[in-house]
């Protein structure tokens, strides 16, 4: 059986459930919205900043600030877009056509990736060039030092969320288990432990924080991050990487 | 064909499938029978590669499914029929896996037309029927055209006409020299389908035989006796008549007799003889499904239990001798013997008002159907509907299995008319 009938039945799959559509969207809305509006009110508010804070005011990065709320967005998309086969009981159906068990999750984690990764790139662009107009004089342009490697990255980094979801998904099956391990821990816990001085060191490993580097314009003055933007964005595929291939090697030896 | 050799499929601790082998052969309907958890969609999944054997192996057409060239062209397999995605319209779950085996667009809405579907073709699966679904997944297992063909349970939830059309389909895929493998605890709908039989019980084999052969080997003939109710006198004089002539008698749960080892005249002029009437003397044939039950009584691991209804019944006075004299099926043999009737106490609703006051005069018999076999629980729905008809007269007389809920008020009820009888 060829790659390319397996391609176009898991495009024929994403394509035909309500849910694709939906968190995309929910993942461009949330993105865009909240950066437009966090660019605006950090504009306004760029005179009550300190002399400190108006060296190291990253206009890039701030209209990306809708993204902690977008990439939970892109979460729910890659955990359905492999959870559900298994909530249903699709699986097996789609493993009796497809015995290769590699080539139907990686035909499927193609798909939903290409998917993610027009949508990210679309949300990335948008949301930079709606959230500079909202900020007047600080504005700054692509052309800019970083500036397009920030924004690129940025839909590179929406992309990866989902594609880390989905190796997630693969290996604990269930959505609900899934989602709740995900959100929590992009939107809750890794922020804590990056605020605590204690745990920070350990913190900026873990795939968002390592991944949202690469969006950075204007370092903090107490960087001390042992990585750059492409480190991070490298590090964050690393657990993307080992999520999907624990995943596959589940898929392989489970009972589907 | 499907060759299975000593499959054996074990979860932890728990054996789900032991040592299993046979073959299914093409151009035959082969029905797959077990009782609930018996290990028949743990071996379809096995068929399919879908769950890897602990031992043995199973193979199509000489090759493991998962090594088997193009499969959804050769094997098509219904295993289950609620697992589409709901919000999938009935189409489009047919499209994306009809693209996996390169078959045309064309082909999804043939056998659309094929199970009756083509008007909710665009309807998402999650509106559809148990039956609906059951046509959704036979549609999917016809799509490659397959020589192959699994089936787990197709004809649940399907209606009247849509079990005929399942028989005949299986009949005619076998027909048309394909491999047709049908799961079902149904025995009676095996009978009229498959051609062979493979029987599990527990994860072991039981039978591989051909349907014909099942029958003549698991099938008795006997004969139905029934005396005139009003004399039971004359049932035991029969009773013993009929033994003492070298038959086989065993009572059943109605009153009448089962007799085995002897010709119907005979019967009659052993009645004859000594002089009992009787009300009725009809040739019988166990049925296949009794067979079937007998095989697999040992093999059955879901057993219901009698509803003891602990603290919703209410304690009557216990019942006078006379009423329990005739109770048939005590002591019995076999499979379906009932156990000795449990007189602790009746169903809600049957003991009150002035129809069952102690003492009252109650059918002969009415104990009996309450008496419903513990060993056997097919044998139990067959017994059931007769307590109701049992029940005295009460207007309240509610089923058995009436909801706890609704028993509530009635509790009541009955106790202000024990106090109104008190006073």
């Amino acid at each position: 059986m060829s790659s390319t009938r397996v391609l176009k039945s898991e495009w024929t799959k994403i394509k035909s459930v309500a849910s694709t559509p939906w968190t995309l969207l929910l993942a461009m809305v949330f993105t865009i919205g909240l950066g437009m509006l966090i660019s605006y009110f950090a504009t306004s508010d760029f005179d009550k900043l300190d002399a400190k804070d108006k060296l190291t005011f990253d206009a890039t990065a701030i209209s990306f600030a809708g993204m902690s709320l977008g990439q939970l967005a892109m979460i729910v998309f890659g955990v359905l877009v492999v959870a559900n086969e298994y909530s249903t009981g699709m699986i097996r159906t789609s493993l009796a056509a497809v015995p290769q068990r590699g080539k139907f999750l990686f035909s499927k984690v193609a798909v939903a990736t290409a998917l993610a990764l027009v949508v990210g790139m679309v949300t990335a662009f948008a949301t930079f060039f709606l959230g500079q107009s909202m900020m007047g004089d600080h504005k700054v342009s692509l052309g800019d030092d970083g500036v397009l490697r920030a924004v690129i990255g940025g839909g590179l980094y929406m992309t990866l969320v989902a594609v880390f979801s989905m190796g997630v998904a693969s290996i604990l099956r269930s959505p609900m288990l899934s989602l709740g391990i995900l959100m929590p821990l992009f939107f809750l816990v890794s922020p804590i432990l990056g605020s605590v001085s204690a745990t920070k060191k350990v913190a900026r490993y873990l795939p968002d924080q390592a991944g949202q580097k690469v969006m950075q314009v204007v370092k903090p003055f107490d960087d001390d991050t042992p990585y750059g933007p492409w480190g991070g964005l490298a590090i964050m595929i690393a657990w993307v990487v080992v999520a999907l291939g624990v995943g596959y090697l589940l898929l392989k030896k489970r009972d589907a | 064909m499907i060759e299975a050799v000593g499959l054996t499929k074990r979860y932890g601790a728990k054996t789900a499938v032991y040592n299993l082998s046979f073959q299914v052969r093409p151009g035959a309907v082969t029905g797959f029978l077990g009782p609930n958890g018996s290990g028949k969609s743990t071996t379809m999944r096995m068929i399919l590669g879908l769950d890897n054997p602990t031992a043995g192996h199973v193979t199509i057409a000489g090759h493991p499914y998962r090594k088997l060239p193009n499969a959804p062209r050769q094997v098509g397999a219904l295993l289950d029929a609620k697992a589409v995605h709901g919000g999938r319209h009935a189409r489009n779950h047919l499209l994306c896996l009809a693209q996996l085996s390169g078959i045309p667009a064309r082909r999804v809405d043939e056998v659309l037309g094929v199970v009756g579907l083509q008007d909710v073709a665009k309807k998402r699966s999650k509106g559809f029927s148990l039956g609906m679904g059951q046509r959704l997944g036979i549609a999917a297992a016809l799509l490659g055209d397959p020589q192959v063909l699994l089936f787990d349970e197709p004809v649940n939830g399907l209606d009247p006409e849509g079990i005929l059309w399942v028989r005949n389909l299986m009949k005619a895929l076998a027909a048309e020299g394909r491999t047709v493998f049908v799961s079902s605890h149904l025995m009676s709908e095996m009978a009229l389908t498959a051609d062979h039989l493979i029987v599990i019980g527990r994860g072991q084999l039981l039978a591989d035989m051909s349907v014909r052969d099942f029958i003549s080997a698991n099938s008795a003939d006997f004969a139905r006796v029934r005396t005139p109710d009003t004399e039971p006198a004359a049932r035991e004089k029969l009773s013993a008549a009929l033994t003492e002539a070298g038959g086989h008698v065993l009572p059943e749960a109605d009153g009448a007799l089962r007799v085995t080892g002897l010709a119907l005249p005979r019967i009659s002029d052993l009645a004859h003889d000594s002089d009992v009437r009787l009300w009725e003397l009809s040739p019988h044939q166990a049925s296949l499904e009794e067979a079937y039950m007998r095989m697999t009584q040992g093999a059955v691991d879901y057993r219901s239990t009698i509803d003891q209804k602990a603290g919703l019944q209410q304690q009557l006075p216990p019942p006078q001798a006379q009423f329990q004299a005739p109770v048939p099926g005590q002591g019995q043999p076999g499979w379906y013997a009932p156990p000795p009737p449990q007189q602790g106490g009746q169903p809600f609703g049957m003991p009150q008002g002035a129809p069952v006051q102690p003492g009252a005069p109650v059918q002969p018999g009415a104990p009996a159907p309450q008496g419903a076999p513990v060993h056997n629980p097919y044998a139990q729905p067959a017994d059931v509907p007769a307590a109701p008809v049992a029940a005295p007269p009460a207007p309240t007389a509610a089923p058995p299995a009436a909801p706890a809920p609704a028993a509530a008020p009635d509790l009541t009820k009955s106790e202000n008319n024990e106090n109104g009888a008190a006073r």
